[in-house]
């Protein structure tokens, strides 16, 4: 997948084989030529690489200044991430994983979302993070968070979750040219996801939810690792003569209401698979948005999919049996249709 | 607990400054000491509400670091920063106008005591989470140096910061990186009732820095030359290039941490001893010795702070709320097409 | 009294360091106040003559209050100590008093209308009783807190009005059409439950004229869903085109040929069956047997199954029920077959008749082939395809024409027994309820197990109560044997 850097490409329209995790290198090298400001830090981006190979062949290419290997330092590193944003640089933060990511709360949650209105919007902090997330490789309860929930509860910054290659090819550098702080949660589980993508891809909007599958008797809603399972499901329901349409949220914060409401104006029905906890849940807003905004369309009541309130545990089966599988969101779907009517 | 006796006047600082410069540094602390005055008052009257973190007794050292700095210069400061922003040039009605919770203040209200931002100065808050302006700090400094500028990133905060992680790894990352921050740690001694040591195995703070390959020395806070004359020597080694530099400002504070606290943790012949030492008696006593000043000059300059003061809390006062319609603005910047 | 802290609200004044006439310069300390936090000094910002004391030792006052008046040399009149502006006390609740008369039947232990209605606060618990029982909210005098009308207030109004003529009682608020003239006499505590219905089906409901309450609920707890509204709309009335006569050898067509629009060809389809519904109730003589039927070797052998299934060919409970029957049909033949012009011709093949409801309203049931030759997973996917092609309206002509037996199954609509209407020319309909827990004695113990209720409903021209009641036992036996179906 690695091209010349001059940008030779073949011509527009082919399309080319990649990963998800090559789709988000050359997300990052597009930004890193486009934009003189652009760096990455974090930790082992550099020489190593980056922990899940995305930033592979970087260093050697934009050097270390640009491509900057931090110490492990979470709070300090993020802090200067927005410190840097704020100096006219357009930084992007690698933090590991979400899970790393707890130990510079103080600077996410106490800096980068309150500086603008703190300041009564005299400063804005262009600051992008990125970070993996979620389970299912029996790395145990400290490496196996879904925190989007959780970030997508702070007024202040911007929460995406790209699922598909589009996605992460396009989504970083929308989200370097908004002014306000934007993190990207990449799943664990996607990185080596394969796919075609066109080879002049290139950005995509950060605002909208999208109809991935169309259909008429329930809407399934879901985001980033979820997804693929909940296509899986769909196409079971279908057999079973249940059409789902399904929807990626894309973004999190803010949220596409006016794409859910659509659909469940539809459908009637509606079930939200989200591998965050389920209580206190991103599926716990979107379903109260579907409440509010949809309440007199349901035929039934809104159903979730989350993860088990457990931490997440290391033995397969047991992890297995903790986060939202295939039959779990098929059994949801079928009780909230066949129950309904 | 450091000794107070120990205050070297060294002579390069009587000899470099001029009188007019000298009267200016008064002035310049005066005018914190009345300000903050005016403060309790109005505190104490509920039209300042929230927290309020006074300077009383530290002038010193906002005023003689801010010599040092040039008006492109970064400053990213504690919640006791009201000296900082005087000191800085921000007008003192715009800082009353955001105690007072007006729009007109730096921060629309947003922010109150000590959340005062101001794009003009680069004043960079009022930090309220101890320890949290250090990353930021790191971070500007690193943004001009990937910028090719020369600018210096001041950062202020209290010895209480030096037990939080944030401090470790911003010293680690400024020296690592050899970024232009100026370290300016305040050592009030107590971190709002918790005295230095009580909470450090080691109170040396300078010795810290330096394990960090930092370049550190302390002084006499009190003393707006000895002050004035360290940050500048700090500075200019930053400026250069050569990377982050650490000075420690001895001080006191003569009130309690924030507003009113019955300051169990310290004895009041202890604050009595410190206030012997007050840097604006001390240094007004000296500059009429030295006939740089005299009473009806001091007179003159205290009616002149009492008329700005006076006219920052008739601005506050005649403020006006912001819309509650507003509320949500500013929480997401529109993207400039 | 100066605000001393954040949190503060009021403070103690524990001791005065001044007394009237003392002289005191601005910055000088002049009393010690508590203030819930700790003792604190506290000093007056301007010089003066203490002129009176205004709060004694001891006294707790909210912050702002004067504490003492100080006489300005420079001034003549003495202004206050502490003179900031008394806090602002929270503005009291508007209370609107706007009692309503009193009603004119009403007796004297109903209370008078209480202030104005947005006050009051009333639990959803207790206005769906207020709603039950026929009493008016309005009226009521809650005891609860803040007025809120409590369960007592509405169950007290009740006795109370329950001797009131109903035309005194206001109309009540709901979304149902009013009651008919002829609920005058009954008394308010007979007044039904009101409708669960979802918010999709209630909407419906409205826009159609349709009465939730006469609607049977298929929903959780009998909640009534927009498919049941569609279904209740369907049935055509009296008044609609009269369907001809079919002649007795008539079988079932399949849904009108795909010419006018699809409104059109679905009333097409209403009227057929009903005619046929009509018909068969007219000419064959029903009888009736019912059996219950304990499924739990039958469902554990089927979760057993599918653990080793994927999810796309997964076995529902259907299939096992459906393969019962067909096998069955070989041990009683007298079931399956077609009655033509008096005459019963038993069939060779088994094609087994699926009753499908339509999104729309309506059923169909169409066969599927020799089911009592294709295996559990080719029926279940035959079972899969029919349902898919009969609600997208695909069927074949064949499918529609060849059942030779049905078979309904309402358990799904939560119907623990069902008892059908044959399909002329066939000579019998086998029913399957939902499959519910049930106490169950086997070998002298109770337990709880799977129980289906099974019935049947056939031609008694063609067999009588015994075979009927070994056609229902051979299906329970070859249900007990799941792995042999």
């Amino acid at each position: 997948m690695s091209g010349p850097t001059t940008g030779e490409r073949p011509a527009t329209g082919t399309r080319i084989q990649l990963t998800y995790r090559e789709a988000l290198r050359e997300a990052l090298r597009e930004a890193l030529q486009r934009d003189r400001r652009v760096f990455l830090m974090g930790e082992d981006v550099g020489r190593y690489g980056g922990c899940f190979g995305v930033s592979k062949g970087l260093l050697e290419e934009f050097g270390p200044e640009r491509i900057r290997d931090t110490p492990l330092s979470e709070s300090a590193f993020v802090g200067a991430g927005i410190g840097a944003a704020l100096g006219g640089m357009r930084p992007i933060v690698e933090i590991m994983t979400v899970n790393f990511s707890l130990l510079a709360l103080d600077q996410i949650i106490n800096n980068a979302a309150t500086i603008l209105h703190m300041s009564g919007g005299q400063f804005s902090v262009p600051l992008v993070i990125r970070m993996t997330t979620g389970a299912g490789r029996q790395l145990a309860a400290q490496h196996s968070h879904s925190l989007e929930g959780w970030y997508a509860h702070i007024p202040g910054i911007k929460v995406l979750a790209p699922a598909t290659l589009e996605d992460a090819r396009g989504m970083l550098w929308t989200a370097l040219e908004d002014p306000n702080p934007v993190l990207l949660f990449e799943h664990g589980a996607l990185y080596n996801l394969r796919g075609e993508l066109a080879t002049d891809a290139g950005p995509v909007d950060i605002t909208g939810a999208a109809v991935r599958r169309p259909g008429s008797d329930v809407t399934l809603i879901t985001y980033g690792g979820s997804l693929a399972k909940t296509l899986e499901a769909a196409d079971a329901l279908s057999a079973h003569g249940v059409q789902a349409e399904v929807i990626d949220l894309r973004t999190l914060r803010p949220l596409d209401e006016a794409t859910i409401l659509a659909s469940v104006a539809r459908t009637h029905r509606a079930v939200v698979v989200d591998e965050g906890w389920r209580s206190g849940s991103l599926a716990a807003e979107v379903s109260a948005r579907i409440m509010e905004g949809a309440f007199w369309e349901l035929d039934a009541p809104v159903a979730r999919v989350c993860s088990a309130e457990v931490p997440i545990p290391y033995a397969k089966h047991l992890e297995d049996a903790a986060l939202p599988q295939v039959a779990g969101i098929f059994d949801a779907a079928r009780g909230v249709v066949t129950r309904g009517g | 607990m450091t000794s107070p006796a120990a205050s070297p006047s060294q002579p390069e600082q009587l000899a470099e400054a001029t009188p007019q410069h000298n009267v200016q540094l008064l002035r310049e602390m005066l005018r914190i000491r009345r300000f903050e005055e005016r403060c309790v008052e109005l505190y104490s009257a509920t039209k300042i509400r929230g927290f309020l973190h006074l300077y009383i007794g530290e002038e010193a050292v906002a005023v003689g670091a801010m010599q040092a700095l040039d008006p492109t210069d970064a400053m990213v400061t504690t919640y006791r920063e009201h000296g900082h922003a005087l000191a800085r040039g921000m007008p003192a009605s715009s800082i009353m106008a955001e105690m007072y919770g007006k729009v007109e203040g730096c921060s629309r209200g947003h922010g109150g005591s000590m959340h005062l931002f101001d794009v003009a100065t680069r004043f960079y808050g009022g930090n309220a989470i101890v320890g949290g302006g250090l990353p930021l700090a790191v971070g500007l400094a690193l943004a001009d140096k990937l910028q090719g500028r020369s600018r210096v990133t001041a950062c202020f905060f209290g010895e209480g910061a030096v037990a939080e992680g944030e401090f470790h790894e911003s010293m680690n990352l400024a020296a690592l990186w050899r970024l232009p921050v100026l370290f300016l740690c305040e050592n009030n001694l107590y971190a709002m009732g918790t005295a230095l040591a009580r909470s450090e195995s080691e109170t040396d703070l300078t010795l810290k820095a330096a394990s960090y390959e930092l370049p550190a020395w302390p002084v006499d806070g009190m003393d707006v030359l000895a002050v004035q004359a360290a940050v500048r020597r700090a500075a200019t080694l930053v400026r250069g290039g050569g990377g982050p530099c650490f000075v420690e400002l001895r001080t006191y504070r003569f009130r309690a941490h924030s507003m009113y606290d019955p300051e169990l943790y310290r004895t009041k012949d202890e604050v009595e001893t410190w206030k012997r030492r007050d840097p604006i008696a001390t240094f007004s006593a000296r500059l009429i010795e030295k006939n740089a000043l005299d009473s009806d000059g001091l007179a003159r300059i205290e009616a002149e702070i009492g008329a700005e003061i006076d006219q920052a809390v008739a601005f506050a006062e005649a403020g006006t709320p912001e819309p509650v319609g507003e509320l949500t603005r500013n929480v997401y910047r529109e993207a400039t097409p | 009294m100066p605000s001393l802290g954040a949190d503060m609200d009021a403070g103690t004044l524990l001791e005065w360091h001044v007394k009237p006439g003392d002289t005191v310069k601005r910055g000088d300390v002049v009393a010690l106040v508590d203030t819930d936090k700790a003792a604190i000094d506290v000093e007056i910002f301007q010089g003066g003559v203490i002129e009176q004391l205004l709060v004694a030792e001891g006294d707790r006052v909210p912050v702002g209050t004067v504490l003492a008046t100080v006489h300005s040399p420079a001034e003549t009149t003495p202004p206050p100590v502490a003179s900031p502006e008394p806090p602002r006390a929270p503005a009291p609740r508007p209370v609107v008093a706007a009692p309503a008369p009193p009603h004119e039947t009403k007796p004297p232990t109903v209370e008078p209308a209480p202030p104005a209605r947005q006050a009051r606060p009333v639990s959803p618990v207790v206005r769906r009783l207020a709603h039950q029982l026929g009493v008016d909210l309005q009226a009521i005098h809650g005891t609860g807190r803040s007025g809120a009308i409590t369960r007592a207030d509405v169950e007290g109004a009740a006795v109370a009005t329950a001797s009131t003529p109903p035309a005194a009682r206001p109309a009540r608020p709901t979304e149902a059409p009013p009651p008919p003239p002829a609920e005058a006499a009954v008394p308010a505590r007979a007044r039904p439950t009101p409708t669960r219905a979802s918010p999709a089906a209630r909407r419906r409901a409205q826009e159609l004229r349709v009465d939730l309450a006469g609607l049977h609920g298929s929903g959780p707890d009998g909640a009534v869903t927009l498919a049941d509204v569609d279904r209740a709309t369907q049935t055509p009335r009296p008044q609609a085109a009269a369907p001809t006569q079919p002649p007795t050898t008539e079988r079932p067509t399949a849904p009108a040929a795909a010419t006018g629009s699809a409104a059109e060809r679905h009333l097409a389809m209403r009227q057929a069956i009903a005619a046929l519904m009509a018909r068969s109730k007219r000419e064959i003589p029903h009888y009736y047997l019912a059996t219950h039927i304990d499924l739990q070797r039958t469902l554990r052998w089927l979760q057993e199954e599918n653990s080793a299934r994927s999810v796309a060919d997964r076995l529902l409970p259907a299939a096992l029920l459906l393969k019962a029957v067909a096998l069955a049909i070989h041990e009683v033949p007298e079931m399956n077959g077609f009655m033509e012009a008096d005459q019963f011709t038993p069939s060779h093949a088994v094609h087994l008749g699926v009753a499908i409801s339509l999104r729309q309203g309506g059923l169909i049931a169409p066969a599927i082939h020799d089911a009592d030759r294709l295996s559990l997973g080719e029926l279940m996917h035959a079972l899969r395809d029919l349902v898919t092609r009969a609600r997208a309206g695909r069927l074949r002509g064949s499918e529609m024409s060849d059942p030779t037996i049905t078979v309904t199954n309402l358990g799904e609509q939560g119907v623990e027994s069902v008892f059908g209407v044959i399909y002329p020319p066939q000579v019998a309909l086998v029913g399957f309820g939902k499959i519910t827990e049930q106490p169950w004695a086997a070998d002298g113990m109770v337990g709880a197990r799977p129980i289906v209720t099974a019935t049947l409903a056939a031609d008694h021209r063609i067999s009588d109560g015994h075979r009927g009641g070994l056609f229902l036992a051979a299906i329970d036996q070859l249900l007990q044997e799941p792995e042999a179906l």
